[in-house]
């Protein structure tokens, strides 16, 4: 089990909620995959539009907890604001925070991240940092207050699986006391099972599973690699090694040639 | 007096954002509020007066990664 500000979690997926074909595969796909926490967002709602009020009984009717982001803000000021917007909406205090600096690749901008991070933190609320894999941007985020860190799998949606896996690696080795959690850019369960192997307590996704061909398929799949993955690095995989070492006995082998 | 709510102008008569909210058919709806870009809480909304050319943002839950 993983703790996030003191919630355990028996599921290691966390999953998004949008761009699935229907609300009936989303909610189908959420259960397919075991998850016990979705994400969801905000957005402007006419006086006749209802459709927030439909999407939010569909969430109720799961019985999943919920983590609001800060998706599409640009700046501190946005991401707070729509940081408390979400937090009197949804009742809670965890806060999936995006700061977002570059257009093309939706990378955060650390430096908003940070300053936004502080300003919620004080604040009483429960940050989930979406950030990078840089060592010194998230021993900021832990100062400012975060007990949870975020890092990129690879860009929004881009489905490239893990970018940097040495990055990776040695944010999981300097933090080993924070709950790590690979945010964004999966796209196969395998860069899931790759995420936990490297000993990260979770994965967050959902284009992979929203846009597959058979998203509930697809959710079922990445519990098992989450679940593989987690597996496998409890059970400490072997270090790679040059040369080939023969896994069959030589001795006692027929001598057989000439 | 005239104020914008999600960028859509409208005329109402001078008085709360919660009475605004509700003329323009917001009551009793699961929303979040900000007025010039400052988050409005729903306790607050009865005694937030508006003021003519406030922005009003409303938000409620959607689909979110």
């Amino acid at each position: 089990m993983s703790s996030f500000y003191g919630v355990e979690l028996k599921s290691r997926l966390l999953l998004g909620t949008s761009r699935y074909p229907s609300p009936a595969i989303l909610e189908r796909a959420v259960k397919a995959s075991g998850a016990e926490v979705v994400t969801v967002s905000l957005r402007r709602e006419s006086g006749a539009g209802k459709a927030g009020q439909a999407f939010w009984s569909l969430i109720q009717s799961m019985g999943v907890r919920v983590l609001p982001n800060t998706a599409g803000c640009h700046s501190v000021k946005e991401a707070v604001t729509t940081a408390h917007m979400a937090r009197e909406l949804f009742d809670t205090p965890w806060i999936k925070l995006e700061v977002i600096g570059e257009a093309d690749t939706l990378q955060p901008d650390v430096f908003g991240l940070v300053e936004a991070a502080r300003i919620l933190s004080e604040d009483g609320f429960e940050v989930f940092p979406y950030t990078t894999e840089d060592l010194v941007v998230a021993e900021r985020l832990v100062e400012a207050g975060c007990r949870v860190l975020m890092p990129w799998g690879a860009p929004i949606g881009s489905a490239r699986g893990l970018n940097n896996v040495y990055g990776l690696r040695s944010m999981r080795a300097h933090f080993p006391g924070i709950p790590l959690v690979v945010d964004a850019g999966l796209g196969v369960p395998s860069h899931a099972a790759a995420a936990m192997e490297l000993g990260y307590d979770a994965v967050l996704l959902n284009t992979a599973v929203a846009e597959a061909g058979d998203p509930v398929e697809m959710a079922r799949a990445f519990a098992l690699g989450v679940e593989a993955g987690r597996a496998a690095y409890l059970a400490q995989p072997m270090e790679p090694r040059d040369m080939a070492v023969p896994s069959t006995p030589v001795i006692g082998k027929a001598a057989l040639g000439d | 007096m005239r104020i914008f709510l999600n960028d859509d102008m409208h005329e109402v008569s001078p008085g709360t954002l919660a009475a605004a909210l509700e003329t323009l058919g917001f009551g009793g709806r699961k929303i979040a509020t900000a007025v010039n870009g400052r988050f409005v809480a729903a306790a607050a909304r009865p005694r937030t007066e508006l003021a003519d050319g406030d922005r009003i943002e409303v938000v409620a839950p959607m689909q979110g990664g």
